[in-house]
């Protein structure tokens, strides 16, 4: 304390002793350029050595490969990130074609810039198995907590009517880094099937397992995981399955089996191998539209005779 | 008046002060409980394996009658809750959230309170490995409300010995007073299944635990003692969760069990009294659980009361038989603490329910907003633990699963509730703890 006043003092006294005190100025200065210039140096010359004794010598391919993939580090591809498939593609472990999530456009270039075919992939998108929102859908409780499924779902279930259908509070939605999922007005996520880069996030995230991946080709579509049998479910959901049967029934061959009251389309059994997964008559006869059809735009189709829902507005909570 | 010339019972560090409102049904004897028209028994309603069906549907059977056998170890057998008809084997809803595979019995009109017996288990001739298979085939598990099979506490792991068995007569969740009435009506149940427990757990000494709010039970169960076994009973302070296994050890034993111990970690078997009557009513007549007592209660309900109620009944029959207001609100299966609101009625009461409370409107109304934390440290101060429940509250809504788990020890809570009732923010931290344990578990079954 008594140090510091001192030095200060003598700070303000500067004026009477100038010469002195531009001196030692001058002289802090010049040893202070000097040091650093040293170490400036030696430290330079480490790095020289370095740069030089370390060096690896890498693919030059591998940096334009890298700047040609999406840098979404989603992980569709198998690989924990876009530098490392980088380097798969670069080390002709894998073909372009397993990177989904870019267009075809920017895939054959890197083809082309590989000498390497591209490759056929097809887009996995996730797919939510549940179609029962707030306009078709009751709640038997008034669920108050927590805003999350996961907090809800362990207050026995959430408080929808359907044991297995989604929540609504949109956890999913949450997760997604790639803004592919939103909740409709009906508290139902909808997957933006463009953006979509498959990589899991939802899945882990829904606390009812509703997620999963699917091929885009893959236009037959169970959305309903309600396992038991009978009409009594459509008290609590009109577009729920009530495992009749008449898609298994009217689908070619072996494509629909029924296994625990549920509908399972068995997609290598389509019309044709690769292209048109499934067959469009199987949704025709069904009387909830619990099994659909979704193109390639995504837009979804359900059958001639299932039960129109025109009702837009939430439905109340039933008695539980 | 100094601090040290006060007597004060044992007890934990921490904790909480809630209302016990006991007040509507000690009173109030143990009464029997009517069939319900349609009995949902669900295989697995206790923590462990599924029990295996070894009944049919469209099989008649009679009350007692074995319904399905252990499913491994950690699993008990089932027995039917009343003389009647296999309806199905299906799904049915369960207290988890999910629907769970179950039997539903259709008792026959003229079923009566008649229960079959089957091998009795003799306290003298009987080994500990005896008396612990005993216990698995009647199906006892913990009735406290965690519902873990009592006879895997009972096995000592290899390495360890129990020198000491704490009966808990605590019941320190609020309006809950089965094990209370089972205390004064059924003491000698409880000392006959004390014989049986030292003897498989080959522990020296019994202290049955109550808090001090019981009194009366002590000074009932301290007037029948048993002679021959070394049997104590302490009261301890009036504190929730003194009932926490390790809270209960750490007031009477002043023992801690290490973080993801057992108690057996340091020389002691908790069992609850409840547990322990049903081990000496069932064994010497080989019979198995059927029936469990609970408490109904809250304000919403006409008629409170204890009840013995055939396990498998769906909630909405026993709340048409108990009365409810018009303006019920809210349902809580176990207790308003730790204790879940119940979105559906369809649910059944299970071994492990102890109770359940309704309220009504009025007493449920009040919106509580959710406010940001304000770091005020009651939920510290609160948690038995030593957990920082604030920390974790922020970890959760972060999505931070894997430091809740490794740095803040997120799977020692037990969920006891205290840190969300002190919360002046109403920050619903047990909540957010539960789903994070899930999220937690699933992210480590990832490769």
């Amino acid at each position: 304390m008594a140090d510091n006043s001192h030095s200060e003092v003598m700070a303000r006294k500067g004026n009477d002793k100038e010469n002195s005190g531009k001196r030692v100025t001058a002289m802090t200065i010049l040893t202070a350029m000097g040091v650093i210039g040293v170490l400036t140096f030696l430290l330079a010359s480490l790095l020289l050595f370095a740069s030089r004794k370390l060096h690896v010598e890498e693919d030059p391919r591998l940096d334009v490969v890298e700047a040609m993939l999406p840098h979404n580090n989603c992980g569709a591809c198998g690989y924990p990130s876009c530098r490392l498939f980088a380097e798969a593609l670069v080390a002709a472990a894998v073909l372009p074609g397993k990177c989904t999530v870019s267009s075809e456009a920017e895939r054959d270039k890197i083809a082309t810039f590989l000498h390497v075919e591209a490759g056929v992939e097809v887009k996995q998108v996730a797919r939510l198995a549940c179609a029962g929102g707030a306009n078709v859908a009751t709640k038997v409780a008034h669920y108050r907590g927590a805003a999350t499924c996961g907090a809800a779902a362990q207050v026995a279930g959430g408080g929808k009517g359907c044991w297995w259908g989604c929540l609504g509070l949109g956890d999913c939605e949450r997760v997604c880094d790639f803004d592919a999922i939103v909740m409709n007005d009906h508290d139902l996520p909808v997957v933006d099937e463009d953006k979509c880069t498959a990589c899991g996030d939802c899945i882990e995230a829904c606390p009812k397992d509703l997620f999963s991946l699917q091929r885009v080709d893959h236009h037959l579509w169970v959305p309903c995981k309600n396992l038991e049998e009978g009409d009594w479910i459509r008290g609590y959901c009109e577009v729920a399955c009530t495992a009749c049967g008449r898609c298994a029934v009217d689908a070619p061959g072996h494509l629909i089996t029924m296994q625990n009251n549920l509908p399972v389309i068995d997609y290598t059994k389509g019309r044709d191998s690769v292209g048109d997964r499934g067959s469009r008559v199987a949704i025709e006869r069904c009387p909830t539209g619990a099994i659909v059809w979704i193109d390639d735009s995504g837009e979804i189709t359900k059958g001639a005779a299932s039960k129109k829902i025109v009702r837009h507005s939430m439905l109340p909570e039933g008695p539980s | 008046m100094a601090g040290h010339f006060v007597h004060r019972d044992p007890s934990f560090a921490h904790g909480v002060h809630p209302p016990m409102s006991k007040e509507q049904t000690r009173g109030l004897a143990i009464r029997q409980f009517p069939f319900a028209p349609v009995m949902n028994i669900p295989l697995a309603q206790h923590i462990g394996e599924a029990a295996v069906p070894v009944v049919r549907e469209g099989q008649e059977v009679e009350r007692g009658q074995l319904l399905a056998e252990p499913g491994g170890f950690v699993s008990v057998a089932m027995h039917a809750p009343a003389s009647g008809l296999i309806q199905r084997i299906g799904l049915m809803p369960s207290i988890a959230g999910k629907m769970v595979t179950g039997i539903y019995l259709k008792p026959f009109p003229g079923s009566t309170q008649e229960v079959s017996s089957g091998t009795p288990c003799d306290l003298d001739s009987a080994t500990a490995d005896e008396i612990i298979t005993a216990i698995q085939r009647a199906g006892i598990v913990g009735l406290g409300g965690a519902a873990f099979p009592t006879h895997v506490k009972l096995k000592v792991p290899a390495g360890h010995s129990v020198d000491t068995l704490i009966l808990n007569g605590v019941e320190c969740e609020p309006y809950l007073t089965t094990d209370y009435r089972v205390m004064l009506e059924q003491r000698h149940d409880i000392f006959t299944g004390i014989g049986y427990l030292l003897k498989a757990t080959g522990a020296r000494r019994a202290i049955i635990g109550i808090e001090a709010n019981k009194q009366d039970a002590a000074t009932a169960l301290r007037a029948a003692l048993p002679r021959g076994h070394h049997v104590s009973v302490e009261l301890l302070e009036v504190k929730y969760p003194q009932g926490a296994e390790k809270l209960l050890i750490k007031a009477l034993l002043n023992r801690d069990v290490p973080s993801g111990g057992l108690p057996a970690d340091v020389q002691a078997v908790v069992v609850n009294v409840a547990t322990a009557a049903e081990v000496g009513r069932l064994l010497p007549l080989g019979r198995g659980i059927q029936e469990r007592v609970i408490t109904i209660a809250g304000p919403a309900i006409k008629k409170p009361g204890n009840y013995r109620i055939p396990v498998g009944t769906p909630l909405r029959f026993a709340l048409d038989y108990v009365g409810v207001e018009k303006d019920l609100s809210q349902v809580f299966l176990g207790g308003p603490m730790m204790g879940a609101a119940l979105p559906s009625l369809d649910i059944p009461i299970t071994k492990g329910t102890s109770g359940f409370v309704a309220f009504t409107e009025r007493e449920t109304g009040g919106r509580r907003r959710e406010s940001p934390c304000i770091r005020c440290a009651y939920c510290v101060d609160a948690c038995p633990l030593f957990l920082n429940p604030s920390q974790l509250g922020l970890l959760a809504r972060n999505e931070q699963y894997e430091t809740m788990v490794e740095k803040f020890h997120l799977m020692d809570c037990f969920e006891c509730g205290a840190c969300s009732y002190v919360c002046p923010s109403h920050i619903p931290l047990v909540q957010y703890f539960r789903a994070a344990k899930v999220m937690a578990k699933k992210r480590r079954g990832k490769p």
